[in-house]
């Protein structure tokens, strides 16, 4: 069959056949329980996320702040002011600076690490589940149980600095400037490995052992098979993986603000949505850590579009 | 008809909107009938918390209090902050920082106490002179100063001796004096380090260096007087130089400490109040002293950060009246007493170290703290204090911490940009 043989939508038979104007079923899809089925997510995606996105939006071009029900406040409109205010704090460009630091190696090891780890996991046929588990284990662990484990190691009197004597970086990893937003970057993809590594290891079952045996039969090598038949498979996976640890590390919060003292040394750390945290919660300016976010959300968004025509520009 | 109905009608839903307006109308300062306090989560807090709502709620079972500890969250100022948001806090909260009493202020969530006809005389007669500090830039009192905790310099008489250094008399007056002691106690290994005051970035940490040392310095100058930063003229360049050198040393660590560095041995001194009088019974041979001064100022002259946590009345409160009366209750002289017996902190009362003789005749340790309360130096009463608080601890640890920028510049930048903050609204 050639390519002008397949059968096109027209000639499908289901749409052979012209829907009479007029009617519910067709108003509501063909099973208009379906419509029914959706609408509890429906109403929960605009209470939790499009109605305070949109309040976001309102807030940040207000001169705004958090009120006593009753009380009489005045928020004037202000238009682009906040946005101004944001954009020359050198606190909150650094932020971003350091978020996109951390994106740089965390979002390419992550991918990297559960991929390798997973076709591992996949092959190893003793001891399977126990790995699973012992990936899987941090990232369901609270951030505030697992950080002083990285403490412990890489503190300026951690286990890391003890091994390596005098080879110890001075200032140590977490209170040196160059140092702590990739010892944080590690810290988080380490966390959240074993969640990445079981949307990798489904994706592996997927893959059928024939293209392995066609490949084996080609004369390809364990490398050339993973670099021709397993990269490529997983090429869904590896743009949800690579998505997802984009959205989770723009949101970085916990980690800088528990292994570096909120964003030390000097702002080395700080995320851009623990400014957010400081300007909008601690310092009761709301307005400016909404215009934090919504530069944030647009940044993400500009990134995940160029890394889905990157990585998924096969699907 | 019609037309004499409707207007009836209307003139009743407006009266009835006025009456529900009016102060009177359920949220008077003279209504009465049961409220709700929030005080802190500390074991000691609560033990004197719960018996004073008991010994309340004995004398006024019309007018009952339920009391609980303050909810949970990243802190205390952020919970209040979104109850006053949510219109659910308490008549009264035990644990109201004063460096986020502006901007819950600027919520409209606090009950000015001046409206209450003995308001003003009341916070003045129990705190003195000191209450002026928390006056805020209206002129009115948001809040009652309640408690202290005189922050001072804590040693470990052990690490001392282990350096040589003479534990009953420690040289600690002067910065140079200072130094010298640290280098000693660093060098003959009597601890890592001579002293670690939390590095990290919190708007709040710099209560715990920078700013005791400069209240000594200055003779008991606020960070922002007139609208004006005070902290870049030569007393708090003196201050600031006087840390960077300990940062620069190594006498002071960079890196946060988990634990308690003072009661695990990790630093020979700390920077604490008289809450740590219990928490350290046992574990440390401590002495206390002054903190340093440029010329070493005498113990009786010196001044130091307050570290106070005050009450206030919130405006969400029905019955105000009562709210207040709780407030008196709980600030008595009686109640103060059993405050400082149960938790050892201070009473921020003009008469702390006369009123109960036989407390620190029977806790000699708590009569330093006791003398020192006179002498203390709150956080700005101004708009905008955390994001003030927030620049100046930028500021502090760029230059001072981590050596990224010389101190004074850095200080003088600082400065700028609070005079800014300190003159907005």
């Amino acid at each position: 069959m050639t390519v002008t043989d397949r059968p096109t939508i027209r000639d499908a038979p289901d749409h052979r056949v012209p829907a009479r104007r007029g009617r519910p079923g067709r108003v509501n899809g063909r099973q208009p329980i379906g419509a029914l089925l959706v609408t509890p997510y429906l109403v929960f995606l605009l209470v939790v996320f499009a109605y305070p996105l949109c309040y976001a939006v309102y807030i940040s071009f207000h001169d705004y702040f958090f009120a006593a029900p009753g009380a009489v406040v005045d928020r004037p409109f202000v238009g682009l002011q906040n946005y101004r205010t944001v954009l020359a704090d050198p606190a909150v460009r650094r932020s971003f600076v350091n978020v996109g630091i951390f994106l740089v190696i965390n979002v390419p090891l992550t991918a990297v690490l559960s991929l390798t780890l997973a076709g591992a996991l996949n092959k190893a046929v003793r001891w399977r589940t126990f790995f699973r588990v012992s990936y899987y284990v941090p990232y369901v662990t609270a951030s505030v149980a697992v950080v002083g484990v990285w403490l412990f190691l890489f503190n300026s009197d951690g286990l890391v600095n003890s091994i390596l004597g005098p080879l110890a970086p001075d200032p140590s990893w977490l209170v040196s400037s160059a140092l702590a937003m990739p010892t944080v970057a590690v810290y988080v993809t380490w966390k959240q490995l074993g969640f990445f590594i079981l949307l990798y290891l489904a994706a592996l079952q997927n893959l059928s052992k024939d293209l392995y045996e066609a490949a084996a039969m080609d004369g390809a090598g364990r490398f050339a098979s993973f670099w021709n038949v397993t990269v490529p498979g997983v090429r869904p996976a590896t743009t949800l993986v690579v998505l997802l640890a984009t959205v989770t590390g723009a949101n970085l919060f916990t980690e800088p603000y528990l292994l570096t003292g909120g964003g030390g040394p000097d702002g080395a750390s700080a995320s851009p949505v623990l400014i957010m945290y400081q300007r909008g919660i601690e310092q009761g300016s709301p307005d400016i850590g909404a215009a934090i976010g919504i530069l944030l959300v647009i940044g993400v968004l500009l990134l995940a579009l160029v890394e889905r025509r990157l990585v998924g520009r096969d699907d | 008809m019609r037309r004499t109905f409707t207007a009836v009608a209307l003139g009743a839903v407006l009266a009835a909107a006025a009456a529900c307006g009016s102060d009177d109308a359920g949220t008077g300062i003279e209504t009465r009938g049961p409220i709700t306090v929030w005080y802190s989560n500390n074991l000691e807090e609560v033990a004197w918390g719960k018996q004073m709502v008991a010994a309340w709620n004995t004398a006024h079972p019309d007018q009952l209090v339920t009391a609980q500890e303050i909810p949970t969250g990243k802190s205390s100022e952020e919970v209040i902050g979104a109850a006053i948001t949510a219109g659910n806090a308490p008549c009264l909260i035990f644990n109201t920082s004063p460096a986020s009493v502006s901007q819950f202020q600027k919520q409209g969530g606090l009950v000015p106490l001046d409206s209450f006809a003995d308001g003003t005389s009341y916070v003045e007669g129990r705190s003195g002179e000191v209450a002026q500090q928390y006056k805020s830039s209206d002129g009115k009192y948001y809040q009652l100063p309640w408690k202290s905790n005189p922050v001072m310099i804590f040693y470990n008489k052990k690490a001392f001796a282990k350096a040589g250094i003479d534990a009953g008399n420690p040289p600690l007056g002067t910065y140079e004096e200072f130094l010298a002691t640290s280098r000693k106690i660093v060098a003959g290994r009597g601890a890592q380090y001579a002293i670690l005051p939390a590095p990290s970035n919190e708007f709040f940490q710099s209560w715990f260096d920078f700013y005791p040392l400069f209240a000594a310095a200055t003779g008991g100058k606020q960070l922002i007087e007139d609208k004006h930063a005070t902290f870049a003229g030569d007393e708090g360049r003196a201050v600031a130089q006087f840390w960077r050198t300990m940062y620069a040393e190594k006498l002071a660590g960079q890196e946060k400490y988990t634990g308690d560095a003072f009661a695990d041995g990790k630093a020979a001194m700390a920077i604490v109040g008289p809450w740590a009088v219990s928490v350290y019974r046992g574990k440390v041979d401590w002495g206390v002293a002054p903190v340093p001064t440029p010329t070493g100022t005498a113990a009786d002259a010196t001044h130091t950060f307050s570290d106070a946590k005050n009450v206030a009345i919130y405006s969400a409160c029905k019955n105000r009246g009562t709210a207040w009366d709780v407030l008196k209750f709980a600030t008595s002289s009686e109640q103060d007493g059993k405050f400082l017996e149960l938790t050892g902190q201070m009473p921020l009362r003009n008469d702390v170290a006369s009123a109960y003789p036989e407390y620190f005749t029977k806790n000699p340790d708590y009569r330093t703290f006791a003398e020192q309360s006179a002498r203390t130096v709150e956080v700005p009463n101004v708009p905008n204090s955390i994001t003030i608080w927030q620049t100046f601890r930028d500021a502090y640890s760029r230059s001072v911490i981590f050596g990224k920028q010389d101190p004074g510049a850095s200080l003088d930048e600082a400065a700028k940009r609070v005079d800014e903050l300190a003159s907005q609204p």
